[in-house]
């Protein structure tokens, strides 16, 4: 227990809406506006995943999360022998603008928010996106939403890395400053911590690691002349929730007061609005498991909870089948009802902040400053986030915690219902409905490739293609405008990688065990 | 069967963990490999995104007891299939196969039928999993 007498040394914590934002970064809450629900989904080809789209927004979500496949992520096109039997299978094909066109046929750009998880094609990805709005007659200013473009966690994490660190940043920064001028209510960036955590991180390791890698890309928009006071207000956060809430909800107290103090002491900034630590969440992930798998909806709604009162600007609730399958449109549909029950029925949302002022939770938050700012100190020693990950230390890291979250789970020291506690004989593994991919789903995204290839002008993509090669190879030219040409060109994900690839090479991955 | 006779049974055994395909998610992979590590045996991790004949090849070269592959991205049967070609095409079909990963029942099954030695799944005891890899190496 927390005694009243160890609040003496609590720190400041301020108002709701005012800097260090420890009670939330809107003056009041969620009573002004709930948070974005988004739910992450798209499978096969954009024509099935348009009808899954359709459905969510029929259903109430009001705002769109991508999920694409393997091949576009690593920027390969759907021919690459290496892109073929990933085709469509843990995300949507997206290849060229054809593609993105009907991924939003009857979706109206200038009015859904629409978040893509992606990140070493991210910049290709948002210029289709810009390209897609452009012909669909959609100002570009109207576009809202997000790409997750944070390259260093995917040399971390994630996995879906394609070029060397050094271009990689160059490329994120082209996205946010072309992005603050052409798109300025767009997230260019969506700095992430959630794959750190699902590998096997802390709450305060998901933290450090996603700060210090935030202030890698400061300090790199700064180095080419970005002003922080209006870039910042571009950086956005995203974390996944686990199941101890009251962690949970410090986890985030503690970030914002952190990224505040950090904006203003370390780079002068002073427009609060810049100071903002706005972020969005998975409630799910690695916390899911087969066993029992009704379960995991009762998981997701705590961890929905936390989310909530930790201040969370969107909110993806995962589907309980998510941990093994694609989602079926009922597990889909359960996973919306989840938060939209808590929003409109718990009353959580009803004032802000609930939790400040709590002794556990303040004390719970301070703890959790301290040691996020100690490991982030850790980073810097390492040369900071760049250095880090050249070197794989990060990643060492993050796969010696992965081993001992594993070994805490099959001793039982974690518990969880159903995997290593209460289980019973006969026990359901498997969900009751399984998800069914259409086998044709490769087959028709090539063939769909095939026409479009037939059908553009050879030209105009040579062109395009040609014009981007060049600007690439000097390091002050900002790329978007050239990326936004050739899909207008209808050139594909695969030719506008590959000729970045010609420039700059790629990564090499450090492998460290 | 508990970690120390493990450890006496991966003694001197070389095992290959690999990644085949583009799935990213290098987690589960490097843990086995430490627990591998850890129970004696001499692990070698490929790194991502490597093709079937990559794999093939460097069982080969390294003189493996075994090839663990990890696939958390649905397309274990075409990559377990090509890998096994691969592998057959260089003559070295008697090295031992293990696959990790997000496998559907049907599916384990159905790897089981065409010739790995094992699949494995992340709700299984990691001691479980090096034990088995041990006695199917024994």
């Amino acid at each position: 227990m927390v005694a009243t007498q160890d609040m003496r040394g609590v720190r400041e914590i301020g108002q709701p809406g005012e800097f260090p934002f420890t009670r939330g970064v809107f003056a009041d809450g969620f009573r002004g506006r709930l948070w974005t629900m988004r739910q992450y989904s798209g499978f096969g080809t954009a024509e099935e995943s348009n009808e899954r789209y359709r459905f969510l927004l029929e259903q109430g979500q009001t705002g769109l999360s991508v999920a694409l496949d393997l091949p576009t992520q690593c920027g390969l096109d759907p021919t690459d022998p290496m892109a073929r039997p990933e085709i469509g299978k843990v995300g949507v094909s997206l290849s060229n603008l054809a593609e993105m066109e009907s991924l939003f046929r009857d979706i109206d750009l200038s009015r859904i928010s629409t978040s893509f998880t992606i990140n070493g094609s991210a910049a290709v990805i948002y210029a289709m996106y810009i390209a897609c709005a452009d012909r669909n007659g959609v100002p570009r200013e109207k576009l809202t939403g997000t790409i997750q473009n944070d390259i260093l966690k995917e040399y971390v994490a994630r996995g879906t890395w394609i070029f060397p660190t050094r271009p990689s940043m160059r490329l994120i920064s082209d996205t946010v400053v072309f992005g603050s001028r052409v798109t300025p209510r767009f997230n260019t960036i969506s700095i992430a911590g959630a794959h750190m955590r699902d590998a096997g991180c802390t709450a305060a390791e998901e933290i450090a690691y996603t700060l210090a890698n935030g202030l890698a890309y400061v300090d790199e928009l700064i180095r080419r002349g970005g002003n922080a006071d209006q870039f910042a207000k571009r950086l956005s956060f995203f974390f996944y929730v686990h199941m101890d809430l009251f962690e949970e909800v410090a986890k985030f107290r503690a970030a914002r007061r952190i990224w505040a103090n950090l904006l203003k002491e370390r780079y002068g900034v002073t427009d609060p609005k810049a100071q903002m630590f706005r972020f969005g969440v998975v409630c799910g992930g690695s916390s899911l498991v087969a066993p029992q798998p009704y379960n995991n909806v009762i998981r997701v709604t705590t961890e929905t909870l936390a989310a909530v009162l930790g201040g969370a600007q969107s909110i993806f609730t995962c589907a309980y089948d998510e941990a093994f399958q694609i989602p079926t449109e009922f597990s889909a549909e359960l996973a919306l009802r989840t938060q939209q029950i808590v929003a409109y029925e718990s009353g959580v949302a009803r004032t802000v902040d609930p939790l400040g002022g709590s002794y556990y939770v303040e004390y719970l938050t301070d703890q959790m400053e301290d040691r996020i700012t100690a490991l982030m100190k850790e980073v810097e020693d390492h040369g900071g986030a760049v250095k880090a990950i050249e070197e794989g230390w990060l990643q060492l890291q993050v796969a010696r915690r992965a081993h001992d979250r594993k070994l805490q789970i099959d001793s039982g020291e974690r518990a969880v219902v159903g995997l290593n506690c209460f289980q019973r004989a006969d026990q359901q593994v498997a969900p009751g409905e399984t998800f069914h991919l259409d086998p044709r789903v490769s087959q028709r995204v090539l063939e769909n490739l095939e026409a479009v290839r037939a059908r553009r002008n050879a030209t105009e993509v040579e062109r395009t293609l040609g014009r981007l090669a060049q600007a690439s190879a000097k390091d002050n030219e900002n790329l978007m405008p050239y990326l936004v040409d050739c899909c207008h060109a209808y050139a594909t994900v695969g030719e506008m990688v590959e000729r970045l690839k010609l420039e700059w090479g790629e990564f090499r991955e450090p492998i460290r065990l | 069967m508990n970690a120390s006779s493990s450890t006496t049974l991966l003694r001197g055994k070389r095992i290959l963990i690999a990644k085949p395909g583009l799935d990213g998610h290098d987690v589960g992979a490097k843990v086995i490999a430490l627990a591998l590590r850890d129970a004696g045996a001499d692990v070698i991790y490929t790194g991502l995104r490597k093709s079937p004949g990559f794999i093939a090849r460097a069982a080969v070269d390294e003189d493996v007891d075994a090839v663990g592959l990890s696939i958390l991205s649905g397309s274990h049967n075409d990559l377990v299939a090509e890998t096994m070609e691969a592998l057959r095409d260089l003559n070295a079909m008697e090295i031992p196969l293990f696959v990790g990963g997000t496998i559907p029942a049907h599916d384990q099954e159905a790897l089981r039928a065409k010739g790995v030695r094992g699949v494995f799944t992340s709700d299984m005891l990691l001691e479980d999993v090096v034990a088995s890899i041990a006695r199917s190496l024994s």
